[in-house]
C-alpha cells in the first residue's frame, strides 16, 4: 500500500495523541483503583453524589510536606440530620487515605482543617457521609512542587 | 524522640448555642513508614493514629489518622457549646502511648 504523506502526518499526530492521552497520563504512584475501593468501603457501595461538601486547597503547594487543607460540608447539624464523617483520600500517595473526621450534632457544624502530605502534584477527594446514608464528594487538583514522602 | 507536647487553643468563655472553633497541635514526628535511613533500612513507622475531642465525656469530633497527615498534626475544628464544661483531647500513638490535654470553657 502506498502511503502519501498527507497520510503519514495524520497517523503520526493520532499516535501521538494516544500516546499523551493513553496509558501515559497516569502518574508514578497513582493508584485510582485503590482510591475507588477506599470510597466505596467508605461509602459502602454508593456512588458519591456532587455538591454540599467543599473542599479547600491551594491550587499550587511549593512544599508538599504541609499541604493546608479544609472540608466543609453544608449540613444543619442537628441530631435528625447531620454529617457523620468526612473522609479524605489522596490519588497520588503510596497510600490513598489521609484521614477520616468523625462529626456529631455537637460540632454545630461540618468543618475541619488540617495540613497533609502529598507525593507529588494529584487529585485530593473529599467524600461525606450524612447520617441517613447518602454520600457527596468533591475533588480538587493540586500542583506540588516538591513532594513531601521523603523518597 | 522528645514526649509530644500538645497544644490547644479553646476560647475562654461563649455564649450559650454558640459555635466555637478548637485549633490543636501536636509535636510529632509522624514517621510516614516510607522513608529509608542512609544504609537503605525503611524506617518503621510511627504516627499518631487517632485524635479524639470529647466534652464531659460526650464525642463531638474525633479523626482517624493515616501516614499522609503532615508532622506536627494540626486540626481545626467547630463545637457547639451549650453549657460551661471542660474539653478533653486525646492523640493516640502507633506506639500505644496516649497523650492527653484538658481545657474548660465558660458559658455565660
Amino acid at each position: 500500500m502506498q502511503v502519501t504523506r498527507r497520510q503519514a502526518l495524520g497517523l503520526s499526530a493520532g499516535a501521538a495523541a494516544f500516546v499523551a492521552f493513553g496509558p501515559g497520563i497516569t502518574p508514578a504512584f497513582a493508584d485510582e483503583a485503590a482510591t475507588e475501593k477506599m470510597l466505596m468501603e467508605f461509602t459502602g457501595g454508593k456512588t458519591p453524589g456532587s455538591g454540599k461538601v467543599t473542599l479547600k486547597a491551594p491550587e499550587i503547594a511549593e512544599n508538599g510536606n504541609t499541604v493546608p487543607i479544609s472540608i466543609s460540608v453544608d449540613s444543619e447539624m442537628t441530631e435528625q440530620s447531620y454529617v457523620q464523617s468526612v473522609m479524605l483520600l489522596a490519588e497520588g500517595n503510596p497510600n490513598p487515605g489521609v484521614a477520616t473526621f468523625h462529626f456529631s450534632p455537637m460540632s454545630g457544624e461540618a468543618s475541619a482543617t488540617t495540613r497533609m502530605r502529598l507525593a507529588g502534584t494529584q487529585n485530593v477527594v473529599a467524600v461525606a457521609k450524612m447520617n441517613d446514608g447518602s454520600v457527596f464528594m468533591d475533588k480538587k487538583q493540586v500542583k506540588v512542587t516538591i513532594g513531601g514522602c521523603g523518597g | 524522640m522528645a514526649t509530644p507536647k500538645p497544644r490547644v487553643k479553646v476560647p475562654k468563655s461563649a455564649s450559650a448555642g454558640e459555635v466555637i472553633t478548637i485549633k490543636t497541635l501536636i509535636s510529632h514526628k509522624m514517621e510516614s513508614g516510607q522513608r529509608k535511613d542512609k544504609d537503605g533500612n525503611k524506617i518503621p513507622r510511627q504516627i499518631i493514629n487517632k485524635f479524639t475531642c470529647e466534652f464531659e465525656g460526650k464525642p463531638v469530633f474525633s479523626c482517624d489518622i493515616e501516614p499522609a497527615i503532615s508532622a506536627n498534626p494540626y486540626f481545626e475544628f467547630p463545637a457547639k457549646v451549650m453549657e460551661s464544661g471542660t474539653f478533653k483531647f486525646t492523640w493516640v500513638d502507633d506506639s500505644g502511648d496516649v497523650y492527653t490535654h484538658e481545657q474548660a470553657i465558660e458559658v455565660k
